[in-house]
């Protein structure tokens, strides 16, 4: 009897989760890194797709969290010694995205609840994981934070409160800019649809960010043959100062 | 306009590069230097990450000394033997640069320890050059002359060659130990090593000076080039893109740099080159000790 009302309950809440669901698009897929590129806007944007009426109550909350490749990072602490500013004490973060930027439909606080937020990771603290730090290190709050103001002033870290246009509890979109210093790799893209603080639906998807063209290839060689791309680099330099003075030669003579 | 440099990931203006390789060229035309000293910490100024500041350094200096040694090669001012013999020791001071420099790297302390080069040497290299000059320029006015040849413990060491060029016969040891000595700082502080190398040949290894500087381009090419391909091996931090825009914008600069400089006279560039050298070291001195803006950095694992 028991094990059938908790199926019940499954099938129940299942069908809730399901009641509304997320349709998305993105533009422009891939992000592509040519020799000109100067940043670029993701345009999100989406429906929800539900077979009830629209729920009655607080309305509808919309959470687009985009993350880069993430990375391994030591966070040095600069310490005056004989007077010079060095590399002291250091932490270790496991993984900090490249990128990462949220956008919300509502104010943070009114969106989503913070025991939300910690399940599913979506806050800029709750997306770096970090490791232990070193004994010797007491502090290790501030070594993260720091990771976090850094990022926030090179606008690779952003938090975009209202910034995903709702309409009628049913359509939204966003447009996500990625900073000009941006690196490739692949995009994770995570959509929340919240009440009351929590989350009701979500989808997550991924865009690729790439290099094109030259900078793929000049890449991809540095990588894979250094041999031959520092021939290259050699070889262009050699061929570059070689040219430079016949040039001047011809100039002089003619 | 803005250019996305593949190696070193971020976007940068190409007019403030190319301006940027137009200054550091017309430097070089004026003085005879390579401008390695002066186009590694201006890109660390302009957000360039130091690793890639100073590989691409090395590369871009092989340019400008090929098309300096060219016009040298034609004049015959290029002692070609003692240029080979420096360069023995150049290239076993690069390999032992770019080792220190991956050492480094993996402690967290290579910014620290290519901007302390840079303070140092710029420091000693601009404040004798400001002294020699402010004094050549009271002897001129005097009317008097220095002595011609010096006899130093240089010149008593066993291995001895004869360099025919530079009119010299004396140990192969001292030119491969300053080979050596700005092979290893080319590798670390990303420059030709010019600066040191040609006061080097004149006072310790007693060469006359019409051959100097056609010598030490002539060694400096090697040496950077081979520079260039470890780092291209061992750290992957050569931007050719960058490399490019740095390159045309020299080979402009240096010809504008050449029409300048036949104006004015030398003790005048001598002085305004060293003012340069001390203004840089002051500038990078001034980082060291001031405390920054933010106590923390990042750094890539590992790395």
């Amino acid at each position: 009897m028991i094990r059938f009302l908790a199926a019940i309950l499954t099938f129940l809440t299942g069908a809730a989760a399901a009641q509304e669901e997320i349709v998305l698009g993105l533009s422009p897929d891939p992000v592509s890194i040519s020799p000109d590129f100067d940043g670029s806007d993701i345009l999100v944007y989406g429906a929800v797709k539900r077979e009830n009426p629209i729920p009655e109550g607080p309305p509808l909350g919309v959470i687009v969290a985009v993350s880069g490749p993430t990375e391994r990072l030591t966070v040095y602490k600069q310490d005056r010694k004989l007077g010079i500013w060095v590399n002291a004490e250091s932490v270790e973060v496991d993984e900090a995205p490249s990128f990462y930027a949220v956008a919300t439909s509502a104010p943070w606080t009114s969106v989503i609840s913070a025991v939300e937020d910690l399940r599913h990771r979506i806050s800029i603290p709750k997306a770096i994981r970090s490791v232990g730090a070193p004994d010797d290190v007491t502090d290790a709050q501030a070594f993260t934070q720091a990771l976090i103001r850094i990022r926030e002033k090179e606008g690779r870290y952003r938090l975009d409160e209202n910034t995903v246009d709702m309409r009628e509890e049913t359509l939204f979109s966003t447009s996500v800019s990625l900073p000009a210093n941006l690196t490739e790799g692949e995009y994770t893209l995570r959509i929340f649809l919240t009440r009351e603080g929590a989350v009701v639906g979500d989808i997550d998807t991924s865009i690729i960010v790439e290099k094109v063209g030259i900078e793929r290839w000049l890449y991809n060689l540095s990588r894979l043959n250094p041999l031959a791309y520092g021939l290259l680099a050699v070889a262009i330099a050699l061929i570059a100062g070689w040219l430079a003075s016949a040039a001047v030669r011809l100039v002089r003579n003619g | 306009m803005q250019i996305y440099l593949p190696i070193a990931e971020v976007s940068v203006s190409l007019i403030l590069l190319l301006g940027l390789g137009t200054l550091v060229g017309i430097l070089s035309g004026m003085f005879g230097v390579g401008g390695g000293f002066l186009i590694t910490p201006l890109l660390f100024f302009m957000g360039i990450p130091p690793a890639v500041a100073v590989a691409t350094g090395a590369n871009q200096i092989v340019a400008s000394s090929v098309s300096g040694v060219m016009a040298h090669l034609k004049r015959r001012t290029v002692d070609l033997k003692m240029g080979t013999v420096l360069l023995v020791g150049g290239l076993f001071g690069s390999a032992i640069g770019v080792y220190i420099f991956n050492f480094l790297k993996t402690q967290g302390q290579v910014d620290l320890l290519v901007k302390i080069c840079y303070v140092v040497f710029l420091g000693i290299i601009g404040g004798l050059m400001f002294y020699e000059s402010v004094k050549s320029m009271m002897k001129s006015r005097a009317g008097k002359r220095g002595k011609r040849h010096v006899h130093v413990w240089v010149h008593g060491l066993p291995f001895k060659m004869r360099f025919r060029a530079s009119g010299l016969y004396i140990s192969a040891i001292p030119p491969l130990m300053v080979g050596a000595a700005v092979g290893i700082l080319a590798a670390i502080m990303g420059v030709g090593g010019g600066f040191i190398m040609v006061p080097a040949m004149i006072y310790l290894l007693g060469m006359p000076t019409k051959v100097v500087i056609g010598t030490s381009l002539f060694q400096i090419i090697f040496v950077t080039a081979f520079t260039t391909l470890l780092h291209a091996v061992s750290t992957q931090t050569v931007d050719i893109i960058l490399a490019l825009a740095l390159i045309i914008g020299g080979v402009v600069g240096a010809q504008i740099g050449s029409v300048i400089g036949a104006k004015l006279k030398a003790e005048q560039l001598r002085i305004l080159l060293a003012s340069l050298v001390l203004a840089v070291c002051f500038k990078l001195a001034l980082d060291l000790f001031l405390t920054p803006d933010e106590l923390y950095i990042l750094a890539e694992f590992g790395s």
